[in-house]
């Protein structure tokens, strides 16, 4: 029984493979509908599908194989022409074919869909010539796989006698007519495993097929007549080979003898021969993906006892241990390589069916589109690769539906009527870089905003303070749609979030940029591999960390007096120069909070070492101040527990050298907590969400602002109209307030401190105002604040404690401050009262 | 017909706590770990359980009771809920015990409000009093706070 299982699972990984290649195939030969050697091809899968499922008893799968074939024959013969309508009725076919696959991979049987109305349009459409040639049932008529191989080769090897005895040009009329059986012969795919694990039936055919293909391979000799009797010889030994020995000796081995024979004497012969036999693929072996999961794991677990003896090794003295370990080193160097290469795959992998879909739905959409792929064989984790599949189809389904203008508009817009999809990939800087671009009409970003208005995702206020940046990361919030119409391709607004969540779960990076009328270029840039990374170890406050490679740019020590002249302080903030380039700087230990806070980061640098780890977060740099860089190390990432996902500082975990548990950091994670890069803040990580999702609490810009004691203070960005630096000497005082005279009005100011009491006399007239103007419909005013300290955005988690006090939102948490959120508008109309001054109406 | 459960016992502070043994993956001595900042505080860090890292958290510090002697060593009790497994550090170990379902009573609304959500019920052993700790929620509990109060919590 388990035989059989085998079988049947062996022709479905077969089949689905060579369904792929169909799609393909099918969709080249709209563009060259006369291209016979693929029309063959074609023909050959769907032939040895039928085949097979014969001999599996699969009869619906074997009739809709046998119609299509039916079919196929009259386009391979030139009796019929593929158009746009045969090449939907095979696609159809074959997705027919991938769905009965699918049940009988489910649940064992093929169903008892039998796929009648596909059935009668192949029907149809193979009648519409009906002056078939006779050849076409002659061809049509068997069915089995099963051949007789003796026959066979009867028939060939005395063809080949008639050749080997007559002149070079009687062989070529004989070979082709040795030719002719290849025909009614069923050639099997290419990728095949080694014959002794085939059941002796598909050894035979594929045997039959070789044979063939060494007369297609030698007959290229034949125009040498010094060459002929080699010819003879090989394929003599060939035949002789296959017909005295079915399993003892391999065919392949009679392949080898012939080819390196025919290879003596015409070395593109042999070439083209290995070619077209698939003798490369032969030497390939399917292995359960679980299977090198294991192996991935194992040879994980290895790399960290190379270290732990590496470490080892390096303490004790002796010549032989060190030479050993190296050794150990070595190999397990070479062995993890190895196993990585296993997982990686070319991306056309993922690629394969996006030609499909653009085809599907551009023909749904009537627009005309072409698919050009660049960088096709750039390799890639098989995780990740599945990770990216689905979002690349979401991705390349948005950019047919909305993107590419239809073929009129495009005329219109003085563009050619066919619009063209990039799939673009490359490897840069340790990552892969996946590109798909259209040059369609670009996002609408008015649309957009408004959009988002309507769907009350933002506030009229907050849309109209965006920028174009912030607009388009809009499109990725979840339900988001700008379609004007709900089409079964898209305009659900379930697409675009999920993509970045997947994105995002792998390590990757989700980047937009679109130009009105010119197109729209989304880029996803993801680690090569998830599971062994370089990494940088550095030690804070006696514990270590990791930091990924990928994001490490240079390392920069600074000692004794250099520290003070080069770290400088933009408002408190510590930079340093370099290369005459700003590099903002963060404290990893006051970051993660295992020293307290120093109110003056200027003391903390004065008196030690400065390790400055300088690390690339989306496009932007920042220092990382450490307290000791310890060495680079190969580690292997594990996940963090369930309990630490909500911390975005941390990207996983990992057992160093000594046994002992490190976390890796998140270098944009710590970016974002550090409110350091304006793109970074417009994408929250995927971990400061509940495993990784949306957790729905909108982000919210707020602005925080100092009011010259220790509390902070924050209000959103959406309710400040602008912000004024202005100096102290023009405000002037009308009944008992302060105002200034601002844009041709008067502007009533309120000073902040004094409204929440902040002891802040000695500068209650300083020589500079910041001043936050707030506008409403009818009345505008001024609060004073001491400093801008940053523009942080945040999901909005308020707790109402200190609920009572009005002029207040709530209270939360921001850069790991508790920080008040003000309520502006109440300030500006009931604040003043208290305080006798006043926001007045205009 | 009365079932029996058996369960691995174990002391925090005052308290007799048991967990089912089927749920338990091991138990193992004090073990050197790594700490994570800007976590809970419950969650004392990260042990290497023979190449599976795995969080340690402070039952003290979920029952809200006081923290102990840093001199004392706790031990680690090796949870399992699926494809996670926790270590839930106790100060003591105690035997495997059988135990009759009759026995069981849910907790009394005297017990405080903090630990109650996390004890599922007592055993009236003829001695003493056996508060089944329900992991479950425990864990799901950690999990919304680290993700709430993890920036407090350093």
């Amino acid at each position: 029984m388990e035989m059989v299982d085998d079988i049947v699972k062996e022709f479905l990984v077969e089949s689905y493979e060579s369904l792929d290649q169909l799609d393909k195939d099918l969709m080249a030969l709209e563009d060259a509908p006369d291209d016979k050697s693929r029309l063959s091809s074609v023909f050959r899968t769907i032939h040895t599908i039928k085949g097979t499922s014969g001999f599996l008893a699969y009869p619906n799968l074997e009739h809709l194989a046998h119609v299509g074939e039916n079919l196929l024959v009259l386009l391979r013969d030139g009796a019929l022409r593929l158009n746009a309508e045969i090449a939907t009725a095979l696609l159809a076919m074959v997705d027919a074919v991938r769905s009965i696959l699918s049940r009988i991979e489910s649940a064992g049987t093929e169903g008892d869909e039998t796929y009648e109305g596909l059935i009668a349009t192949l029907e149809r459409l193979k009648n519409r010539e009906p002056a078939a040639k006779p050849a076409v049932p002659a061809l049509a008529a068997p069915q089995k796989i099963e051949i007789d191989v003796e026959q066979v080769v009867r028939e060939l090897s005395l063809e080949v006698q008639a050749a080997v005895t007559c002149s070079p040009a009687d062989c070529k009329l004989a070979a082709q007519s040795v030719g002719k059986p290849r025909a009614r012969a069923k050639s099997k795919p290419k990728t095949k495993p080694p014959a002794s694990s085939m059941p002796s039936n598909s050894t035979h055919s594929e045997l039959k097929t070789q044979i063939e293909n060494h007369f297609e391979a030698t007959l290229k000799l034949e125009a040498d007549s010094h060459s002929e009797t080699t010819f003879a010889d090989s394929a003599a030994v060939a035949i002789e080979a296959a017909a005295h020995d079915d399993h003892a000796v391999s065919p392949k081995k009679a392949l080898a003898i012939t080819e390196s024979r025919a290879g003596a004497d015409g070395g593109s012969a042999s070439a083209e021969g290995g070619d077209k036999s698939g003798s490369v693929t032969d030497s390939s072996v399917r292995i359960d993906v679980q299977l090198l999961d294991k192996l991935m794991n194992l040879v994980g677990e290895l790399v960290l006892a190379r270290n732990q003896i590496m470490q080892f090794s390096g303490s004790i003295e002796d010549a032989a241990m060190s030479a050993a370990s190296q050794r150990l080193n070595l190999i397990t160097t070479e062995l993890q390589a190895g196993v990585m290469k296993t997982r990686m795959q070319p991306i056309k992998n993922a690629w394969a069916k996006l030609p499909r879909v653009v085809r599907d739905l551009s023909i749904s959409c009537g627009k005309k589109i072409q698919v050009v792929m660049e960088g096709e064989d750039t390799e890639l984790d098989k995780t990740i690769l599945e990770a990216i599949k689905d979002p690349l189809t979401h991705i390349v389904r948005n950019s047919v539906d909305h993107g590419i203008e239809s073929s009129d508009v495009r005329v219109k817009n003085g563009k050619s009527a066919e619009g063209t999809l990039w799939l673009r990939a490359y490897h840069e800087g340790g990552q892969v870089i996946i590109e798909i671009a259209d040059d369609g009409g670009g996002i609408n970003l008015d649309r957009v905003r408004q959009k988002a208005v309507e769907k009350g995702m933002v506030t009229v206020e907050q849309a109209a303070a965006m920028s174009d940046r912030e607009s388009i990361q809009l499109i990725l919030l979840p339900g988001f749609s700008t379609a004007a119409k709900v089409t079964n391709v898209s305009g659900r607004g379930v697409g675009m979030d999920v993509v970045k969540t997947n994105v995002e779960k792998i390590g990757g990076m989700l980047d937009i940029q679109s130009t009105m009328g010119k197109g729209t270029t989304l880029r996803i840039k993801i680690p090569l591999t998830l599971a062994i990374i370089p990494a940088l170890i550095v030690t804070t406050a006696s514990d270590r960390y990791a930091i990924p490679q990928v994001s490490l740019l240079e390392l920069v020590r600074l000692e004794g007096e250099h520290v003070k002249k080069s770290i400088e302080y933009v408002h408190g903030a510590p930079v340093y120069r370099l290369r005459g380039k700003l590099l903002p700087l963060v404290d990893l230990s006051e970051r993660l909070g295992v020293v307290p806070p120093n109110a003056d980061m200027r003391q903390s640098f004065e008196d030690r070492i400065v390790n400055i780890v300088v690390l690339r977060a989306n496009d932007r740099q920042y220092g990382l101040v450490v307290d000791k860089v310890n060495d680079t190390a190969e580690i292997v990432v594990k996940p963090l527990s369930r309990q630490l996902k909500g911390i975005g500082e941390y990207a996983g975990t990992t057992i160093m050298g000594d046994g002992s548990v490190a976390l890796i950091l998140d270098v944009m994670g710590l970016a974002i907590a550090a409110g350091l890069t304006g793109d970074v803040r417009d994408q929250p990580h995927a971990n400061n969400g509940k495993d990784g999702s949306h957790s729905g609490e909108p982000t919210q810009t707020l602005l925080v602002v100092d009011l010259g004691d220790a509390r902070r203070f924050a209000l959103p960005t959406s309710m400040v109209a602008r912000l004024e630096k202005v100096s102290g000497s023009v405000v002037e005082y009308t009944d008992g307030r302060e105002v200034i005279q601002y844009r041709g009005e008067i502007l009533p100011v309120v000073r902040l401190s004094n409204v929440f009491g902040a002891a802040d006399s000695d500068s209650s007239h300083p020589e500079e105002l910041q001043i936050i103007v707030y506008a409403e419909e009818d009345y505008s005013c001024g609060f004073a604040v001491n400093r801008i300290v940053d523009i942080v955005e945040t999901e909005l988690r308020l707790k109402t404690t200190r609920g009572e006090h009005d002029n207040l939102l709530g209270t939360t948490v921001i850069q790991e401050r508790v920080t008040d959120v003000l309520n502006l508008r109440n300030l500006a109309r009931h604040g003043t009262k208290d305080e006798r001054l006043g926001a007045s109406r205009r | 017909m009365t079932t029996k459960h058996q369960f691995c016992t174990f002391y925090v502070d005052d308290l007799f706590l048991g967990i089912n043994v089927q749920q338990v993956q091991e138990v193992i001595r004090y073990q050197e770990m790594t700490r994570v900042p800007l976590a809970p505080v419950a969650i004392r860090g990260l042990i290497n359980l023979r190449g599976q890292i795995v969080t340690a958290i402070d039952l003290r510090c979920w029952l809200g009771m006081p923290l102990r002697d840093p001199q004392e060593l706790p031990m680690n009790v090796i949870v399992h809920d699926g494809s996670n497994a926790v270590s839930l550090l106790v100060d003591r170990i105690g035997d495997v015990i059988e135990v009759n379902d009759e026995l069981f009573e849910s907790p009394p609304s005297t017990v405080r409000a903090n630990v109650r959500g996390l004890i599922q019920g007592a055993y009236k052993l003829s001695d003493q009093l056996l508060l089944l700790l329900d992991t479950g929620r425990a864990l799901a509990e950690c999990d919304s706070r680290s993700a709430q109060n993890g920036r407090l919590a350093s």
